[in-house]
């Protein structure tokens, strides 16, 4: 948490950032639309939200497994959407991604030290012995031992999967590592596991994770600032204890109530917000602000216009007409008429 | 049979048989479930909830499945021993079942009121039109709206939540005496999940049903059941009401759940502890204490021979580990644990 109090170095700037995807003919689903922020270095930002809310796809956007529709992405000051040859190359390895399911993301015909030394073949790091002690070494760094590194993924469990997908990710010495659901896949006692060792491994390497989740309670635990995201749009983002212990926008107010607490007692006091209805859908968002629809505060202007990304307080954004004056001045001159 | 139990299972062995051999994924399972209670069974993934869970009602394919040995009383009935013929009038009507995935439960060919209506029409004899009215009142019940024209729609017209309702709605339209639930909001978003969390408590309260609620997810455990039974390898290790397995757990495995757990209302700077380790292969199992591999504080009579059930504090709380033998020496639980409860 004291990364970002130092307000060190930006590592990766998102501005303004759409990704879009054409559905037939007419339909557009617009899976990120318009979203801004920054990842310090040496710090994790958490991105959480329900399914369909665009997280992976920002994730996916950043690493340029998709083409942004509009806006820039910015990476050690760089833009990232014109990169070729060298430096493209350069920016894969600075750049690593984990993802989800740790059966779908291993080929299941290449033994584990291959899976693990493909980015060193790519980039050319290591070879023969050299590369052979590189495995060794990572296997050992994520908690698996060298006997592990001639078998064939189907011969792991979820855990141990999840962990050669990182030694893969850690293998070309990234800076970065964009985490995509890591532990969602595994069970209670794993994902402490993974947990643990992701914090580990930045302690001591320096590295930044943007990590993205839909469990509340283990974004919390890992990351330093959180953001919210819903439809397609950041609603919220700030230190995470403080997004906690003072949530500003409706969504996210909601969104902590909602997660069940492991202690009977303090169930049965907590008052929940319950959300009416479902997530609308991205092909034909609502106008204004997307989330009105099930917000429990809702106001008129709401409907007509699209709150501003605003840092209320400081490092505390939002994106809420119920924090913004001049809404609510307007708001205020619409019930006198 | 006790006069307040609604179903009691006693010494419940299922296997399965594979290319690899016998796979024992339920080895001596022992639980009662109280009239009007809610009972959560807990534990990871191939633990053996979902096996026993479909074993009440009979559904395992056999083969390769099988009910080794066992008792399942329900109703005055041992159900290992119903012909299947009766097994059918039980299934839907006194028993019924919430499943993980309401995408896959549901039948994509066939509108949800037809759905609802099936069940009805079978197990209450009821006439197409009184059926139709009851199926609505179903809807109404689970909180779907306008449900008129919902009545008519399909499955795949309906959102995750939504399906999820229709397939609670199905599962007590026959107002059965115990009800089911495997992983009901796992599939779920959060703010989804709590709608259905919600509706569940509301209808619990309304309709005086047995639950019998299977989940890996300890806040929903602590949001809805009265009674805990935690399982580890095909076996039941520790079984308590919810406050007694939250304040005052007493089996390591049970910690360890606890412990790895961040909690979204704790400032947690400390690390988590997980338990380490991978749970064992049960094409064959360990000899003692399943989970002697794993645990801090395993001895040598751990590994060889599997700790009698023993009851502690109070007649609910019940145990297996050694640790609660006279002659083992004293351990308190790791303090991420006891700090965690509020008493």
């Amino acid at each position: 948490m004291s990364v970002t109090k130092q307000k060190v170095e930006k590592i990766l700037e998102v501005n303004h950032v759409k990704k879009h995807f054409k559905m037939g003919r007419n339909q557009v689903v617009k899976a990120v639309d318009n979203i801004s922020f920054d990842v310090y270095k040496g710090e994790t930002l958490g991105l959480v939200g329900e399914s369909g809310c665009g997280k992976s796809t920002i994730g996916r956007t950043i690493i340029r497994l998709y083409d942004t529709t509009d806006g820039e992405i910015r990476f050690k000051g760089e833009s990232t959407r014109n990169l070729k040859g060298k430096d493209l190359k350069k920016f894969n390895r600075e750049m690593q991604m984990i993802f989800q399911d740790p059966y779908a993301s291993l080929n299941p015909r290449m033994t584990v030290a291959d899976i693990i030394a493909e980015g060193l073949d790519i980039h050319g790091l290591a070879q023969g012995e050299e590369r052979r002690q590189k495995v060794t070494e990572l296997l050992k760094t994520v908690g698996l031992n060298e006997e592990h590194a001639d078998r064939f993924p189907h011969e792991f469990s979820g855990g141990q999967r999840q962990r050669i997908g990182i030694a893969r990710a850690l293998a070309v010495d990234p800076e970065f590592i964009i985490a995509d659901e890591p532990i969602s896949a595994l069970d209670v006692s794993i994902q402490a596991q993974v947990v643990n060792l992701m914090k580990k491994l930045q302690r001591e390497k320096g590295l930044t994770y943007l990590f993205i989740a839909h469990d509340l309670s283990m974004v919390k635990y890992i990351s330093d600032r959180i953001g919210v995201m819903y439809l397609g749009n950041l609603v919220e983002l700030a230190d995470s204890q403080e997004l906690y212990d003072h949530p500003l926008h409706p969504y996210t107010e909601a969104l902590l109530s909602a997660v069940p607490i492991p202690d009977p007692d303090v169930e049965k006091e907590r008052e929940r917000i319950i959300l009416k209805g479902d997530v609308p859908s991205p092909i034909n968002p609502p106008s204004g602000c997307r989330f009105r629809t099930r917000c429990p505060k809702v106001m008129d202007i709401c409907a007509k216009e699209t709150p501003k990304w605003q840092e209320v307080k400081p490092m505390h954004w939002v994106a809420c007409h119920l924090y913004q004056e001049e809404s609510l001045k307007k708001e205020e001159g619409n019930k006198n008429k | 049979m006790d006069q307040n139990n609604m179903l009691e299972v006693r010494d419940l062995h299922v296997s399965f048989q594979t290319y690899n051999g016998e796979v024992q994924a339920v080895r001596g399972v022992t639980f009662d479930v109280k009239k009007g209670e809610t009972v959560a069974i807990v534990g990871e993934s191939g633990c053996g909830k979902s096996v026993t869970s479909q074993s009440l009602m009979r559904l395992i394919p056999q083969p390769p499945g099988q009910i080794k040995s066992g008792e399942i009383w329900f109703d005055g009935k041992d159900l290992t021993q119903v012909a299947e013929k009766d097994m059918e009038k039980i299934r839907g009507k006194d028993i019924a079942m919430i499943f993980q995935d309401p995408m896959t439960s549901l039948n994509p060919t066939m509108t949800v009121g037809k759905q609802i209506m099936e069940g009805l029409i079978k197990h209450q004899n009821m006439g197409k039109d009184q059926a139709r009215e009851r199926a609505l009142e179903m809807l109404r019940l689970v909180g779907i709206p306008s449900p008129e024209s919902r009545i008519h729609q399909y499955p795949h017209q309906f959102s995750g939540g939504m399906r999820q309702r229709a397939m609670i709605a199905i599962a007590l339209a026959c107002a059965p005496k115990l009800l089911i639930a495997d992983e009901p909001t796992t599939a779920l978003d959060v703010t989804i999940q709590a709608q259905i969390l919600e509706l569940m408590n509301d209808l619990k309260e309304k309709l005086e049903t047995s639950i019998i609620l299977i989940t890996h997810d300890l806040g929903v455990v602590a949001d809805v059941a009265d009674r805990v039974v935690v399982m580890y390898a095909g076996k039941v290790i520790e079984t308590g009401t919810v406050e007694e397995i939250f304040y005052r757990p007493r089996h390591p495995y049970t910690w360890g759940l606890m412990g790895s757990m961040p909690r979204l209302d704790l400032e947690q700077e400390k690390e988590l502890t997980p338990i380490l380790g991978t749970p064992p292969d049960l094409l064959s199992p360990p000899k003692g204490c399943p989970f002697a591999a794993r645990c801090k504080h395993a001895m040598k009579v751990c590994q060889q021979e599997m700790p009698e059930t023993t009851e502690v504090d109070s007649e609910t709380h019940k145990v297996n580990c050694w640790l609660e033998h006279p002659m083992a020496p004293a351990v308190e639980p790791p303090a991420e644990v006891v700090g965690g409860g509020s008493k």
